[in-house]
């Protein structure tokens, strides 16, 4: 059964909501309209608006009183609009949410999951199209993961409210209308394993959340070329998959990382370093990053300039395998 | 669509912060704000506050033996804190910021316990769910939204319990009580947002925080009603809390309460107020100690004598010094707790860096450079 991704994590908010009554879903228009993007469709109708309900609009209010309702018990999923609008929302995130469990000595528990639709490519206007998750990804206490397809989107989902860690839950918004032919519930691997989505000899691609599905198609043009490209879906971004990304490299020799954020310090500079740790006598060629430029997320009718897309990682592939 | 709110006026502070005893002890009676205390518990509160005190200047002495980092007297603001904490009820909880010795010992918190973030020797040192009493808070009001979220809980759990949270004048600048009071008016949360309006932040004066007739006013834009009392006043401050907590516990949603009172010490042991107030400021503040009044009200009523004074005295003492013993060179833990904690389920999480550590300290034991 085609199912998108979007329907994907709808059905595991609906089944996690149904499997445990304290689990609670909410969020700004998450309620009577769904969602802006129909991710909570009908959670309200078939639960009541006391386990999913609006909130006013207020991001830091959404994730304080995630906070508040978490020590009380309940297990509360957060919804952020938009990545753009997590900033309010900055400070309960990394001061508190973050750290409330190590500075109560474990005493405090904080089984929160904050939903935040990210990335580009969807035209969207100003604010409604930025990758943050190295914001998250660098703050201890939290746990970063990404969906790359309807079938992660559910199994991962459904892991991340059941974790009782608070986690950062990354939705590539231009990926929500993928569809993958799939029947519900699915259990995948385990949210902090990376996963080989196409075995390849020559160069891995690492990626995750909306460029996984960008990289198998560069892997597809590659070998019209002749080159056999594996691609690597990071899925988790804290922790990372450190073993994974040595073990690929061991057999391919040469990496790339890709990601929609902005180049400087973002997770390819983290997995560069860490293949150069512990790979580095077994790389043909430096590792090399195809991804945004350091610029701000440019207006819409820019934004294909700005993103990395298949181009941009076969021209890396190239200088790879040419070094 | 309507809103909640029913007459604004309802909501409006009264022009006079509600007062029942004068500093010399004179004791008005209020008929919307009765006492419900018997003469135990007059005592009782006197006798917190006097232990307060005592810890709070201990823990001033420990930081100037270099035995704590930093601390934030609370002096002068004992009644603000125990009669609010006093007018709560066990179940209850509180959500403090930094300042609220006095709160944590009505929650009977471990005094040496809660300096041990002033010494850094942990982070926090008790069991929130063992006092009902959150960490400290140190980021400036962001307690108030847990507060907020902890009170829908309850009402969503059909709990009957009261959540109160402490933010300063400074506080009522920062964006988070003021979502906080949004989220708690629109669900009706029976939270109790407490301001001690101790007339400073550091050093910048109330003044420069609002331009507002009272903090209370504030309250009216999120449709709760604003309380103002006199915060050195411990009859009324627990009388007023005991009305907002009882009208909040019978369904009628959150209150704001801001008690006037004055932060005698500096800011924090690492302040100079000298360079923002005067000494005839403070000797005018000093008139107003809510220890004295206290103190004055239970002599005019015959509650007070010696052998009760020397009995708290004993206690306070008895509390200082195991506070003094708690402290002084109190030794931090295993340094691999570093490790622990961060997560619940930490699989793939800095394995190396925890054998990095273990590695140096085994280093340092051999005596190696590290």
């Amino acid at each position: 059964m085609a199912v998108t991704l979007a329907q994907a994590i709808n059905a595991a908010l609906a089944d996690e909501m149904e499997a445990d009554p304290k689990v609670l879903m909410f969020g700004e228009d998450v309620g009577q309209l769904g969602g802006v993007f129909r991710v909570t469709d009908g959670l309200q109708e078939r639960f009541g608006d006391k386990r999913c309900y609006d909130t006013p609009l207020a991001e830091s209010g959404i994730i304080g009183t995630a906070i508040g309702l978490a020590m009380y018990g309940w297990r509360p999923v957060a919804e952020m609009q938009f990545d753009g609008f997590t900033y309010p929302a900055f400070e309960q995130i990394v001061s508190h949410l973050a750290k409330m469990p190590n500075r109560s000595r474990g005493t405090v528990k904080l089984p929160v999951t904050v939903r935040i639709p990210y990335g580009g490519g969807i035209g969207a206007v100003e604010h409604h199209s930025e990758s943050p998750e190295a914001y998250w990804a660098h703050t201890a206490g939290l746990k970063v993961m990404t969906p790359g397809t309807p079938d992660d989107g559910y199994s991962m989902m459904r892991a991340a409210i059941r974790s009782d860690d608070p986690v950062i839950f990354l939705e590539p918004k231009r990926r929500y209308w993928m569809k993958s032919d799939t029947e519900l519930p699915v259990t995948t691997e385990p949210t902090h394993e990376a996963v080989v989505r196409r075995e390849g000899t020559d160069v891995t691609l690492f990626c995750y959340g909306p460029m996984v599905r960008t990289c198998l198609e560069a892997a597809d043009q590659a070998a019209d070329e002749g080159w056999s490209l594996e691609v690597v879906d990071l899925r988790s971004l804290s922790p990372l998959d450190t073993a994974a990304m040595v073990a690929s490299v061991q057999r391919t020799g040469r990496a790339i990382v890709v990601h929609e954020a902005a180049m400087t310090l973002g997770i390819g500079a983290e997995v560069a370093a860490r293949i150069q740790e512990g790979a580095f006598y077994h790389l043909e060629a430096p590792v090399l990053r195809a991804t945004g430029f350091d610029t701000p997320y440019p207006p819409a009718k820019l934004e294909e300039y700005w993103l990395p897309d298949v181009d941009r990682i076969l021209d890396a592939v190239e200088r790879s395998l040419t070094f | 669509m309507s809103t909640a709110a029913s007459d604004p006026n309802d909501l409006l502070p009264p022009d006079e912060p509600v007062h029942l005893l004068d500093p010399d002890g004179t004791y008005h009676a209020d008929p919307d704000h009765p006492l419900d205390l018997d003469d135990g518990q007059l005592r009782e509160l006197y006798r917190m506050m006097v232990v307060t005190r005592k810890v709070d200047r201990e823990a001033i002495n420990l930081q100037r033996q270099g035995q704590l980092g930093v601390y934030a007297s609370c002096m002068g603001q004992e009644a603000a804190q125990i009669g609010s904490a006093y007018a709560l009820a066990a179940d209850d909880w509180i959500f403090p910021s930094y300042r609220e010795l006095g709160a944590a010992l009505v929650r009977e918190v471990d005094a040496a316990g809660f300096l041990h973030l002033y010494r850094g020797t942990w982070l926090s040192d008790h069991d929130p769910y063992a006092h009902n009493f959150g960490l400290m808070s140190i980021p400036i009001g962001t307690q108030a939204l847990h507060a907020a979220g902890f009170a829908m809980g309850a009402a969503f759990d059909d709990n009957p319990i009261v959540t109160m949270t402490y933010f300063g004048d400074g506080g009522t600048s920062e964006g988070d009580p003021h979502e906080a009071m949004t989220f708690a008016g629109v669900f009706k949360a029976p939270v109790i947002f407490f301001v001690q309006n101790n007339q400073y932040a550091i050093s910048v004066p109330l003044e420069r925080q609002t331009a507002a007739p009272s903090l209370a006013h504030k309250a009216i834009g999120y449709g709760i009603p604003g309380f103002r009392v006199d915060g050195n006043d411990v009859l009324a401050t627990y009388a007023v809390t005991r009305r907002a907590v009882e009208r909040a516990r019978q369904g009628h949603g959150p209150a704001f309460i801001e008690a006037m009172t004055y932060r005698m010490e500096a800011h924090t042991t690492s302040d100079d107020p000298t360079r923002y107030r005067t000494q005839e400021e403070l000797d005018e503040a000093a008139k107003t100690d809510p220890i004295a009044r206290m103190r004055n009200y239970l002599t005019a009523r015959d509650l007070y004598d010696q052998d009760l004074e020397d009995g708290i005295e004993e206690q306070a003492k008895a509390t200082a010094t195991a506070v003094r013993a708690g402290i002084y060179d109190a030794e931090h833990g295993d340094p691999l707790e570093l490790f622990e904690h961060v997560y619940d389920d930490p699989t793939g999480h800095f394995d190396h860096q925890r054998e990095q550590l273990q590695a140096e300290l085994a280093g340092a034991v051999d005596g190696e450079d590290l």
